[in-house]
């Protein structure tokens, strides 16, 4: 019987509903929940020093388990899920208090710990990825550090009977991996099928994204009902070799395009996709259709794990201002261009001092910037965008409050909205680096309902 | 020879990890990768994303997908937290490539995906 893994979320926003669905009708062994990006935990330590209530695991996690625990206490599906950010443990608590509410007494919680290393990575880290100085050039800035773990953990958890672990950093396809290494008795040194399974353990993290999310161009890639999308499901084989399906009667399409974008989805050298506990080989992958929205995947290959494990280091570097209004109609990108002019003048006769300024014209060139084409037609509709980066949140003020201008005194027909989100972020700056993974030791803490 | 537009014979999709966006161009089929992989090197490709991608270019190929992945470094404004980019992530630079002018044979027009002279 292959073992069937389901993905119930690729990132913290990520929908709800469709994780329910997943739990209640796929028929899984195990639903793993991803919900980090790479500033996750530096934006929960900042939110937990402004907000001492703030529990410090992911902000949906109630939401969650209410969708999804019932189903998987009822189908028998554990759960492996990095939802614990920086409290791992009180996670775990949180899932007890879930348990016993549900009436469910006696199921073991795991929590995966040793990941913050915040007071001792200036010690234990030497370069930063990015700029080649030393990691001790961040101490000034420094929010926080984790180390990405590997499955090792999470495996111990399983071994000793947990039924849904929660971590705070790994991997992401770590915890697709781990199960696979627990149900199938695979060890640390058996690189061959580690390899295929953290390639397919890739192909899970990002949720929808193998399922026809982040994929529709009318004409050339066409989605069936792409407003329900059918969260992956991986039937796994012993070997580490899997279909790629997606829960039956939802939306969505699993094909080999939908699959092949999704393998190289946040990769660089496809060759040496480097994971905490192998590095992975997609160059020989084979990708085959095996039927409707099923894939099959195989030939991933494995090499031996790295010395060392990533380091992520997140630190306080200002803020961004930002704010946007509008133009349409006759004229429309004329009037957009001096609302900026009048906004650049502005910006000098208040003095923002920012360490980069831009004003975009969006619907003429915002996101693709200095390659758009010349010979583009004036379009319609303009949107006037500024955003600036300061160092101080008073300085990030100025943006909006000369935005604010722009209603009584700025252009003709200028079209200005009531801000509706803040106008200010603070910035969490990543950066990465490397530590011998000697140092790092991973605990695991059990709770029970 | 017809030079047409690379969304004709290939898809995409980028990725962003710090400052660096992957870009990964895939062709429909292993016929239509014969021209990518020809034509599509790393330095036009560089030069395509002129203004955005600020740093190396390097192009890394999956045969048996038919797949080129375009590692694009300095590309995302300082960094996915930094960036004053509206699309901080760089989700929608991979669209840019579409409109690349690929040559291909004759021979070839009728495997191109949803080209013009394929609709009646």
């Amino acid at each position: 019987m292959a073992l069937r893994i389901g993905c119930g979320s690729a990132w913290w926003g990520d929908r709800i509903s469709p994780a329910k669905m997943l739990a209640e009708k796929g028929n899984l062994d195990y639903l793993c929940f991803e919900t980090m990006a790479e500033a996750t935990i530096s934006a929960a330590q900042v939110k937990k020093r402004a907000d001492p209530s703030f529990p410090g695991y992911d902000t949906w996690l109630d939401d969650r388990l209410e969708a999804a625990l019932p189903a998987c206490l009822k189908n028998k599906t554990k759960i492996i899920s990095n939802q614990g950010w920086i409290n791992p443990d009180g996670a775990a608590e949180r899932v007890v208090y879930w348990l016993r509410k549900l009436g469910k007494k006696g199921i073991t919680v795991a929590s995966v710990n040793g990941s913050l290393i915040s007071d001792r990575v200036l010690a234990i880290t030497d370069r930063v990825t990015e700029t080649g100085k030393p990691t001790s050039t961040l101490a000034e800035s420094l929010v926080s550090a984790e180390v990405y773990l590997g499955a090792k953990p999470i495996v111990e958890s399983l071994h000793a009977g947990a039924e849904i672990v929660i971590t705070g950093r790994v991997a992401d396809p770590t915890l697709f991996a781990a199960p696979m290494m627990f149900e199938f008795g695979w060890d640390e040194s058996d690189i061959e099928r580690l390899g295929q399974g953290y390639g397919i353990g890739h192909l899970l993290e990002c949720g929808a994204q193998v399922t026809g999310g982040y994929f529709i161009d009318p004409g050339f890639k066409d989605v069936k009902n792409p407003w329900d999308l059918g969260l992956p499901i991986a039937e796994v084989e012993s070997d580490g070799s899997a279909i790629i399906t997606k829960l039956e009667g939802t939306g969505g399409v699993v094909d080999e395009r939908t699959v092949k974008e999704q393998l190289l989805y946040e990769v660089h050298d496809p060759s040496n996709y480097i994971t905490p506990d192998v590095v992975v080989d997609f160059s020989q992958v084979d990708i085959e259709s095996a039927g409707e929205n099923r894939i099959r995947v195989s030939n991933i290959r494995g090499k031996p794990k790295t010395d060392s494990l990533k380091v992520s280091l997140g630190c306080k570097e200002g803020y961004i201002g930002e704010d946007m209004f509008f133009y349409a109609g006759e004229g429309a990108l004329n009037r957009a261009k001096i609302a900026k002019k009048i906004l650049e003048e502005r910006f000098k006769i208040v003095e923002l001092k920012a360490e980069e300024i831009r004003i975009d014209l969006l619907g003429l060139n915002a996101i693709h910037g200095a390659m758009t084409p010349a010979e583009i037609d004036a379009p319609y509709e303009v949107a006037v965008r500024v955003a600036a980066r300061t160092k101080t949140r008073d300085e990030a003020l100025k943006v909006g409050r000369e935005v604010d201008g722009m209603a009584v005194s700025g252009v003709g027909m200028t079209g200005k909205r009531v801000p509706h989100q803040e106008r200010v972020r603070e910035i969490i700056g990543v950066y990465s680096s490397l530590v011998n993974r000697e140092v790092i030791s991973p605990s695991v803490n059990f709770f029970k309902s | 020879m017809i030079a047409v537009k690379l969304k004709h014979l290939a898809h995409c999709r980028s990725g962003d990890k710090g400052n660096t966006s992957n870009i990964a161009v895939i062709a429909y089929s292993p016929e239509l990768f014969g021209p990518l992989k020809d034509q599509l090197t790393a330095e036009k490709f560089k030069d395509w994303y002129r203004g955005v991608v600020n740093g190396d270019v390097t192009r890394y190929m999956v045969e048996k997908i038919s797949a080129l992945n375009f590692v694009c470094e300095n590309a995302l404004g300082g960094g996915v937290s930094r960036s004053l980019c509206l699309d901080n992530y760089g989700k929608s630079l991979s669209s840019r490539i579409l409109s690349y002018p690929i040559e291909v044979d004759t021979s070839l027009i009728s495997s191109l995906i949803n080209y013009p002279s394929q609709t009646k």
